[in-house]
């Protein structure tokens, strides 16, 4: 056991500090062990969102040292502990309290996207037939915890604040899961251009860094959905072929 | 009067993991008007961490299985403490649940020919459990929340309900606060579903979240409900023991039922020492007949490893206790051997289970296609819960329902592997449908209990105004959970959980007088203490029952009664409120089995 100091965002939108916090450290723990532990024992009103503690539910988001991290995840012998550890909210998303945010927009951007539409079962015993090897991208897409990360640090959102014209990487994720759903057979291209804003990103590729279920988000979502809607509506022959029909 | 806002429904569900948001899903197909509370954000509730599977019948894997085989499966597993009733519309429904699922957009894995592959499971006689690698909760919770968004239902996030509202022997609504400024809230409700999961936050090592604060249970028990079953809490025999800030996070039975195999420190597979009577003729003789079931020879019986949660935790237990543990007080859970009997073993084994692949990786530096984990017990479900009616899941009092954990009967004394995913599902389903169906039957308007919303504001509101005494809220729930573990944990015995009792007075006079810090804006502190009231209620339920219970029988094991006593097969402990307040403690006839179930029960052995 040793100590180990951590500087800890505490306040609302409006009035805010860091504090400081000296707690006993030990083997293994992660830095949500040391919120907590400082929450038990110094500062029990303390604000921080968590569930599963092991990576899977996507509740304890925060910026560790600057880095987007779940708390949960970050153990405390990857960081330099003879610094004091600095943690904070996600800066994307407005400030409930202390390390709290209000991700209500992400649930909110979630509902205008067009829901799953199946094909109609097509297998003898009223299901459908689906090899794996149709559902490995999907199902990559489908790792996704919705921690938001990515949407905290996309710069689109993080910077520029289009909240109102961009879904974010993580719709664009489940964009992408519903467009290469075997299954699917809505379309969503039309809104991807318009209401979800996709021209907006240009493929910096942070979200990819900082996801941690690993998604390739930039590579394997976001370029095959613009691809898909530069095919659909920038592709000069088909342009064409609708100016003629349109006629 | 309290400040406080209203919403008015016809059907208010409380919870929104699996069986929630399944049970609000089918009360808004019905057509009437539904609110759905969640504690946490929507899609974080418990669901989303079971790893391993849901159980149903599908027969895709092996065709030899039927309704008839999980029934039985799931009455033995269960030490026939179950509602057979239950036993059997679970095994019949859950395969039309699993595949509606597809029908909106989850992914299983699949089999070579396209259709949902299905994996082993402890206590499941042949492969049944549809799966996505071990991810399986995070693809049911988030096919039901991305469906459920679309379905004409108002969530409310962060939200916590203390008290039920109860007005002439009916429930009319629920008090409760939301998270972010601690405003109140009354919602003026028909029927309700408490859909809130378990109690795994009154032991120190377990799988639980901070939200597993045994609420549903005991606003049921508050509102005058029957609560069965209540001695028996399932340790998951598998947790991560090392490093000790991950001590009990789940590792998946998923892990045996690829073929991981448990050994003491002596390199011994002390699993094939003790099988129980009752699952002699159907484990494994061997390594080589366990492997081969494992790889899908129909001809092989399961390795012991694969034998229900209830007798692996108790036998590791033992191996620790005997000084045949691994270093850190567990004992080593072997997928790495595998490599030896499959082509690409290091491959093979992060696909099928990646999450354990990168749990091991990122909190304990092992890397499991190389090295064996540590694994022990950890606290994981109460098969105790809401007495509830098998058909509606109604409850003992009129308009209130429950699903899921929170209600019982389905498990008995012991739940198998897989059967919570079904369950969550099956009776979700029911629970929507017959609450809707209640509300629409129902003439009169949800009114009255006033004096019980001002009652439970000045409750809630009780905790800002006590003096500093130096305690708080988070070491009165960590000595709760010491006590517990210690007193009413894996193995009990009457001197130990006798002295549970005053432990608990003890602890009740603490929360009652625990001050909190700040104001009432997103203020754990103050959650906590609230919470403490559901969590001491439940655990005393937990301790009268156990102590009851002169037997050792599924995941109850008393050391000072270690056999099974055909007697105590004949009942199931209910535990209600008493007209003075006091908790009272009786039994109630099983429910009988029908003579067509005893038949199949006869027929599959």
């Amino acid at each position: 056991m040793g100590k180990a100091t951590f500087q800890i965002w505490r306040g609302d939108a409006t009035n805010g500090r860091f504090e400081e916090y000296t707690t006993d450290v030990g083997d293994g723990m992660v830095v949500l062990d040391a919120v907590h532990l400082i929450q038990a024992e110094q500062a029990p009103d303390l604000a921080v969102r968590w569930n599963c503690k092991a990576g899977k539910c996507g509740s304890c988001s925060a910026e560790v040292n600057g880095k987007p991290r779940l708390m949960c995840m970050t153990r405390l012998d990857d960081l330099d502990l003879t610094r004091p550890v600095r943690i904070e909210p996600m800066k994307a998303f407005p400030l409930v309290r202390d390390l709290v945010t209000d991700v209500s927009w992400n649930y909110a951007a979630k509902k205008k996207i067009k829901p799953f539409k199946p094909r109609k079962p097509d297998a003898a015993d009223g299901t459908w037939r689906m090899l794996q090897e149709d559902i490995d991208r999907p199902q990559e897409f489908r790792k996704c915890i919705e921690c938001f990360l990515c949407q905290n640090v996309c710069h689109v959102l993080r910077e520029h604040e289009k909240f109102d014209e961009f879904i974010g990487p993580r719709l664009f994720v489940y964009s992408a899961a519903l467009e290469m759903h075997p299954l699917d057979v809505e379309n969503r291209l039309s809104d991807l251009k318009k209401q979800d804003g996709i021209g907006y990103c240009n493929i910096t590729k942070c979200c990819t860094v900082v996801c941690p279920e690993h998604i390739t988000i930039t590579d394997n979502a976001i370029i095959p959905l613009k691809e898909r809607v530069v095919d659909a509506f920038y592709d000069p022959i088909a342009r064409l072929f609708r100016f003629a029909r349109s006629e | 009067m309290p400040e406080y806002r209203t919403h008015e429904y016809d059907v208010l569900v409380i919870g929104a993991g699996g069986a929630g948001l399944r049970a609000a899903i089918e009360a808004s197909a019905a057509g009437v008007k539904v609110g759905c509370v969640c504690k946490s954000l929507l899609g974080k509730a418990h669901t989303v961490m079971a790893e391993g599977g849901v159980a149903a019948v599908i027969a895709n894997v092996d065709d030899r299985d039927n309704w008839k085989v999980h029934f039985t499966d799931t009455m033995r597993g269960g030490q026939y403490l179950n509602n057979p009733a239950m036993a059997e519309i679970h095994a019949k429904e859950a395969p039309a649940r699993v595949l509606e699922l597809e029908a909106w957009g989850a992914l299983f894995d699949r089999t070579k020919d396209g259709r949902i592959l299905q994996r082993n499971f402890g206590g499941h006689k042949y492969p049944r459990l549809a799966h996505v690698g071990d991810r399986t909760g995070l693809e049911m919770i988030r096919t039901l929340q991305d469906h459920g968004i679309h379905q004409g239902i108002d969530f409310h996030m962060e939200c916590t309900i203390t008290r039920l509202l109860v007005h002439e022997g009916r429930v009319v609504g629920a008090f409760g606060y939301f998270r972010e400024r601690g405003q109140f809230v009354v919602f003026r409700a028909k029927a309700i579903v408490l859909a809130t999961g378990g109690i795994g936050k009154a032991f120190e090592i377990t799988s639980n979240s901070w939200e597993y604060t045994a609420d549903g249970h005991a606003l049921a028990y508050q509102a005058g409900a029957d609560l069965i079953d209540m001695e028996f809490v399932q340790f998951h025999p598998t947790g991560m023991v090392w490093p000790p800030s991950v001590r009990g996070i789940l590792v998946t039975e998923g892990v045996r039922g690829e073929g991981g195999v448990l050994r003491n420190k002596d390199g011994k597979r002390f699993m094939f020492e003790d099988i129980p009577e009752n699952y002699r003729n159907q484990t494994a003789k061997d390594e080589e007949e366990g492997w081969r079931y494992v790889q899908g020879d129909k001809n092989a019986n399961r390795p012991p490893e694969l034998l229900t949660r209830d007798h692996v935790a108790r036998c590791i237990n033992r191996e620790v206790k005997e000084g045949r543990g691994s270093p850190h007080g567990g004992v080593f859970l072997d997928i790495a051997w595998i490599k030896s009997r499959v082509q690409n073993g290091e491959e093979h084994i992060r696909r099928k289970l990646p999450g354990m692949y990168h749990q091991f990786k990122e909190l304990a530096g092992v890397d499991i296609t190389q090295e064996p984990m540590e694994v022990g017990p950890t606290c994981h479900y109460i098969m105790g819960g809401i007495r509830v009616d098998a058909e509606t899941q109604m409850s003992t009092v009129p308009g209130l329902f429950a699903a899921g954990e929170c209600a019982a009967g389905l498990h008995g004394a012991n739940r198998l592997g897989g059967n919570s995913l079904s369950d969550l599902l099956v009776f979700g389903k029911r629970a929507g449908e017959y609450a809707a169906k209640y509300a629409q039957e129902l003439a009169i308007a949800s009114v009255g209990a006033d004096d019980q919303i001002e009652q439970a504001a000045a409750g809630a509101l009780a905790p800002f105004g006590r003096p500093d005494d130096g305690d708080n809220p988070f070491r009165v729930q960590r000595d709760l959970q010491k006590m517990m573990q210690a007193h009413v944990g894996i193995v009990r015995t009457e001197t130990e959980m006798l002295a549970a009792l005053p432990a608990l007075d003890e602890l009740e006079v603490r929360a009652s007088s625990v001050p909190v810090e700040g104001n009432r804006d997103y203020n754990p502190g103050w959650h906590t203490a609230l919470d403490l009231g559901n969590l001491l209620t439940i655990s005393r339920a937990v301790a009268l029952s156990a102590i009851y219970r002169k037997e050792s029988r599924g995941a109850h094991f008393r050391e000072d009664f270690p056999e099974k006593d055909p007697e105590a097969a004949r009942y199931n402990t209910v535990v209600r409120r008493g007209a003075d307040g006091s908790m009272v403690l009786e039994t109630t006839p099983v429910v009988p089995t029908t003579e067509v179930q005893k038949a199949v029960i006869e027929e599959m052995g």
